[in-house]
């Protein structure tokens, strides 16, 4: 399903003097199948255009495209129940939404609403257990004795279990451990290629957005400000830190060297494999001259 | 979602209402509170709800705003209104169809009653927009300094209503957060029989209360660590002012009670 955003602006407790714009005419669009990376500086809005892509949020105006459903400010909340279905969020710190007496029937919960029968759900819920690497008596205990980073994976096991063909992902690994952030971000991506899922991806992390994303689109104070391919928004370095947003490591590590050698060492590495592949290259060409 | 909400909010301003020093707003809502219960006829009542008003206008708090923050409890104010239509069965018969008989005291009652409610909360919830809850609570603190000596523990009663103020808002944005990360796993709380929708309100209530526990822990450990030992030879960083205007408030008080007590009905 493709999604699109035309005119999007929203303001959050219109009416009060709490008033708040969070969006100005966001534009933009993500094919079906793709990966795409949001980044930008801390309020810049990114959380508040993510809610709108199910229609949590109903934009205040323009219109948000999912699928062939049009969401704007006049949609009917029942309308939007069939994409809530197709679009699955994994909110900041998901974890806080577990409320089951065991992990099990909180990754049942999602799929019930939706219709899936009790058995099935069942069983969805032990692989995914299995899948994000807890242990398997994990099913019986009570979601709140665990500790916090397997509660987050039973969380994103809630979110997966119903099926989304879009995933959407809110700095799904902020505040875990450097090994467990690999592991929940390959795992993402394992199954966005294997499910051909269309998964959108904020994250603070230009690594993780360089690494895995087709493409990026850039926010800034409420605005769509930049979007494209990792390496057309990567080379844009001092745009990027105009919106207060850094290079990857390992462009940064690359511009390091290329000023060290006085000359451009080659595409933009957005991996330490690229960067190694590039790195060793100039290094030979520098050693025949 | 529920940003709505206003009930317990605070909202800067500089209105004569919110120059006010607390102590005056607290004794003069207080005394009100009581006043409410002296009228007893249609004049007074009506006096009550043009004085809110009034109070209202002069605090400058739009009344859209105030309409849109407190739609829950106007809707309590509107079932308490229906019940007395409903259930008081005494003066003329003014309307009827099939089982529902409406009688003239019954309107009398309900209106009565829900001006007496929607007054009380108007004039409450004027008070927390128009006071931070830090004045809310210095201010209570010494209004009831007095009462130390009954060995009522003034301070910890003060802090426990800040730290409850402080986080109505906390709550709120947390229980929007929650409902929205339900409402995207399938939860539908707005259809359904009642059963059905009281049964989808536990997947909102249990984390609610989760973090709220946790909430309450790491503040008590964040105000040990800090050293926090309780009321006793605590100086304080703001020093309230009276000044003549709180004056004013309290012999306007005085009035609106003598006004009352000339208008009311007598019994
Ligand atoms: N419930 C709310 N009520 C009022 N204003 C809000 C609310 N949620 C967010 N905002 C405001 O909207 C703006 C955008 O917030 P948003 O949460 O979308 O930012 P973000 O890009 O996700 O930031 P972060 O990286 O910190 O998560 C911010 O200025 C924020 O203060
Ligand atoms: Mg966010």
């Amino acid at each position: 399903m493709d999604i699109s955003f035309q005119q999007v602006g929203y303001s959050y407790a219109v009416g009060t003097p709490f008033e708040k714009r969070a969006l100005y005419d966001v534009n933009g669009s993500i094919a079906s199948g793709s990966y795409t990376a949001i980044i930008g500086h801390t309020g810049s809005g990114k959380s508040t255009l993510l809610l709108h892509l199910n229609g949590l949020l109903k934009p205040t105006d323009g219109v948000v495209r999912v699928g062939d459903v049009n969401i704007t400010s006049h949609t009917k909340s029942k309308e939007l129940k069939t994409i809530r279905k197709q679009v699955g969020i994994v909110f900041q710190f998901p974890e806080h939404q577990l409320f089951e007496e065991t992990v099990e029937k909180d990754i049942m919960f999602g799929p019930m609403n939706f219709g899936v029968p009790a058995e099935e759900a069942r069983t969805r819920a032990h692989e995914l257990i299995k899948l994000l690497g807890l242990p398997e008596d994990v099913a019986k205990k009570s979601p709140f004795d665990l500790s916090g980073g397997q509660m987050r994976r039973v969380a994103i096991a809630g979110v997966l279990a119903f099926q989304p063909s879009i995933l959407i992902l809110d700095e799904p690994t902020a505040g875990l451990d450097p090994r467990g952030r690999k592991e929940i971000m390959e795992l993402f991506y394992t199954l966005h290629k294997e499910q051909n899922l269309t998964t959108i991806l904020v994250t603070h992390s230009m690594e993780d957005a360089a690494q895995y994303a087709d493409n990026i689109l850039v926010m800034h104070e409420g605005r769509s400000v930049l979007s494209g391919t990792p390496e057309e928004v990567f080379s844009n370095a001092d745009k990027l830190s105009e919106y207060r947003l850094g290079l990857p490591r390992t462009v940064a590590f690359q511009r390091d060297i290329e000023k060290l050698f006085g000359k451009s060492i080659g595409r933009l590495a957005l991996t330490e494999d690229q960067l190694a592949i590039a790195v060793s290259q100039a290094l030979k060409e520098e050693g025949e001259r | 979602m529920l940003e709505k909400m206003i009930f317990g909010r605070y909202v800067p301003g500089n209105s004569f209402v919110h120059k006010l020093d607390p102590r005056s707003k607290l004794l003069f809502v207080f005394l009100f509170i009581i006043a409410v219960f002296l009228a007893n006829n249609t004049i007074t009542y009506a006096l009550l709800l043009a004085f809110t008003v009034l109070v209202i206008l002069i605090a400058r708090i739009r009344f859209y705003f105030l309409f849109n923050g407190l739609k829950p409890i106007l809707f309590l104010v509107v079932f308490t209104l229906l019940m007395h239509f409903i259930f008081t069965k005494e003066g003329a018969l003014l309307f009827e169809w099939k089982f529902i008989k409406i009688y003239e005291e019954g309107i009398r009652q309900g209106i009565y009653i829900s001006i007496r409610f929607l007054v009380l909360v108007l004039m409450t919830t004027v008070l927390t927009l128009t006071t931070s809850p830090i004045s809310i609570t210095d201010g209570m603190e010494t209004l009831l300094n007095p009462f130390k000596k009954l060995k009522l523990p003034v301070h910890e009663l003060a802090l426990m209503m800040s730290i409850s103020l402080r986080f109505i808002p906390t709550l709120m944005d947390e229980t929007d957060k929650i409902l929205k990360a339900q409402l995207a796993r399938g939860s539908d709380l707005t259809s359904g029989t009642i059963k059905q929708r009281i049964h989808a309100v536990v997947p909102l209530l249990v984390p609610l209360f989760v973090s709220a526990f946790k909430r309450a822990e790491d503040l008590a450990i964040a105000m040990e660590v800090r050293g926090y030992r309780g009321g006793e030879g605590r100086t304080r960083y703001r020093q309230l002012a009276w000044k003549n205007r709180d004056t004013f408030v309290i012999f306007l008080f005085a009035f609106l009670v003598a006004v009352l007590f000339w208008l009311r009905g007598g019994n």
